[in-house]
């Protein structure tokens, strides 16, 4: 307890650094899916390429995925570039099926009335099918999120982890404190993360709750 | 004016949907493609603004190719509204309705403004603008995607089987107003239906289309059903043609003979003595019918009453009214005598069956009714 009251300053930075090193995958692994997903939705031979390999990308051992990216990207060790490239991969692997689901859940009634109407591709995509696709791919961005958040801790091993270095210190010094609150900090970002997901989700798409009568 | 000239439609597996179309569509009216399913009516609509391209043939649109102009742009020019409305969920209503505007470059607050006034004109109070389309009842829905399409006032208006969907007694309401606001707008209007009934009903012109994409007649909806041009249409325009072919003969011809009225409230014993061949017609302060009554419903009676009344059959304006709405008043009525009525609704005398199938006899005689 001592050892938690003493570090809360530690413990609150490293889990803003945790935080960033969680979240900028999912960023960036949205961004990357978009397209992806799109052409999977798109196309039949697109999505019989790009779901697989997600699946695929999506169990490789994420320690392993550690140690190549420096091999594969030319960056040094110890660079946190390594654990975000890494995250992003798994992002990418969970959220192009995602985001292909949920376009194709789009009714095909709606995207043919928004061409019928005069949107060309680009605006049909941006105006029509990606505001109708956010119940869905929130759902993947969710999971994407919490996953991140739990796997940022297995970069410690290389250096880079966040709240992860906890685990290995805590390890070493035989101080299960330090262990204890790593833990903690890491469910209540994971915590903080849904909720904020969920109003993010709950604000964007008022009209999905409308339901009813049809 | 929209020109089919030997339009085909054929896919890669080599299906062919339509097959050199041949094809023009009038100005300022009704043209109802229709046909069984899988005949080739959604395509040939879609190709019209190029949701679908033609494999061969052209399709001029007041006399320039379809073609000439990017798809998004001619698109933004013909209204279009599609089975099951096709709504956008996540737009209210009034967003709904702005949409070409917004794309054509209006300001969001003005489209809004045009877009409230809109749904007025389709019949919807202008509260509704607020909610979302999941919000509304289907045939709500439908009138929001007539008043979408003809947000930017576009001079052509395509229609998919946009009733098709709704209930028949709502639909026969969207119809109504459809005709009406026809009436005021003039718009170029091509309606695809599967529903013949639909098709005589709204219908200027009729395209009956056939299984592969052939034309198979294409005609005014009163020649179509009085001249079909094989057994596929006849079998196509179905039971009951010759019936429906009353409706487009005018009733200027019937003789409307005399019939006996009795007064709300009369005494049994006058309507007794009023009665002709049995029975004479109740009639309110107007001269407004309310019913009928004959000997049997008066005997145990001493002044007419409204509880008392042998409701009647169907009524016929004289003015108005077409040899079938004559001839129904004449089968419907249990005195087997049609009441006709002037354009304030006040009993002018009465129609019997004979006369009307007479005057059916004479309109063919002169070459009103093609034979
Ligand atoms: N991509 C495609 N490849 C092959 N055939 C197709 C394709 N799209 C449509 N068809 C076929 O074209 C035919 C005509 O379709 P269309 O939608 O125009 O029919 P329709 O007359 O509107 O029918 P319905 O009344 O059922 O709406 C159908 O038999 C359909 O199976
Ligand atoms: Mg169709």
């Amino acid at each position: 307890m001592t050892w938690i009251l003493d570090h809360l300053d530690v413990l609150f930075t490293t889990s803003l650094d945790h935080l960033w090193l969680a979240l900028i995958p999912v960023v960036a692994g949205l961004l990357i899916s978009l397209p992806l997903g799109w052409m999977a939705s798109r196309w039949r031979l697109a999505k019989s390429i790009l779901v697989p390999t997600a699946g695929m990308l999506y169990t490789i051992p994420s320690l392993a995925l550690f140690v190549l990216m420096p091999l594969i990207l030319g960056t040094r060790i110890l660079d946190p570039l390594n654990v975000i490239a890494a995250l992003t991969i798994y992002t990418v692997a969970l959220l192009v099926r995602s985001v292909a689901d949920a376009l194709a859940a789009v009714p095909p009634a709606v995207t043919a009335a928004a061409t019928a109407m005069g949107y060309r591709p680009l605006g049909r995509f941006f105006a029509v099918e990606l505001p109708l696709a956010v119940p869905v791919l929130l759902a993947g961005v969710r999971v994407a999120t919490v996953s991140n958040i739990s796997l940022v801790s297995v970069g410690a091993l290389i250096g880079v982890g966040g709240l992860g270095k906890f685990f290995t210190e805590g390890y070493q010094r035989g101080n299960p404190a330090e262990i204890i609150a790593a833990i903690v900090a890491i469910l209540v970002l994971a915590l903080l993360m849904e909720i904020i997901l969920v109003v993010a989700g709950r604000a964007l798409t008022p009209w999905a709750r409308t339901g009813g009568a049809r | 004016m929209i020109e089919f000239q030997a339009v085909t439609k054929r896919y890669d597996d080599g299906t062919v949907v339509v097959d050199s179309l041949d094809l023009t569509i009038e100005d300022g009216g009704i043209t109802v493609f229709v046909g069984p399913s899988g005949c080739g009516k959604t395509t040939s609509l879609r190709m019209i603004n190029r949701m679908i391209d033609a494999t061969s043939g052209t399709i001029l649109l007041d006399g320039a190719d379809i073609r000439a102009q990017s798809p998004a742009k001619l698109r933004r020019g013909i209204g279009y509204v599609i089975q099951h409305a096709g709504l956008f969920p996540h737009r209210s209503v009034l967003d709904n309705v702005a949409t070409v505007p917004v794309l054509l470059g209006t300001r969001k607050s003005t489209a809004r403004k045009q877009a409230a006034e809109l749904l007025e004109r389709v019949g919807l109070p202008a509260e509704l603008g607020k909610r979302y389309p999941s919000q509304l009842s289907g045939g709500q829905q439908q009138r929001v995607g007539v008043a979408r399409a003809l947000a930017a006032n576009p001079p052509v208006l395509l229609m998919d089987e946009p009733f098709s969907a709704v209930d028949p007694v709502v639909r026969d309401g969207l119809q109504e107003e459809l005709l009406r606001l026809q009436s005021d707008l003039g718009k170029t209007i091509v309606f695809v239906t599967h529903d013949i009934d639909e098709a005589i009903k709204l219908g200027d012109k009729v395209a009956v289309l056939r299984v592969g994409g052939r034309l198979a007649q294409y005609a005014t909806p009163a020649e179509l059903l009085a001249r079909p041009a094989d057994d596929f249409v006849a079998s196509f325009v179905g039971r009951d043609r010759g019936y429906r072919a009353l409706g487009f003969l005018s009733a200027q011809g019937v003789p409307v003979g005399p019939v006996a009225t009795v007064a709300l409230g009369a005494s049994a014993e006058q309507a007794r003595a009023s009665l002709d061949n049995g029975w004479a017609v109740v009639v309110d302060e107007a001269k407004r019918p309310l019913g009928w009554v004959s000997e049997g419903s008066l005997s145990t009676v001493d002044q007419v009453r409204p509880e008392d009344l042998v409701s009647g059959g169907s009524l016929f304006e004289v003015d108005s009214g077409t040899l079938r709405t004559a001839l129904d008043s004449a089968l419907s009525s249990p005195a087997a005598l049609g009441i006709a009525i002037d354009a304030q609704g006040a009993v002018v005398g009465g129609v019997v069956a004979d006369t009307v199938v007479k005057a059916l006899a004479d309109a063919r005689r002169c070459g009103e009714v093609p034979t």
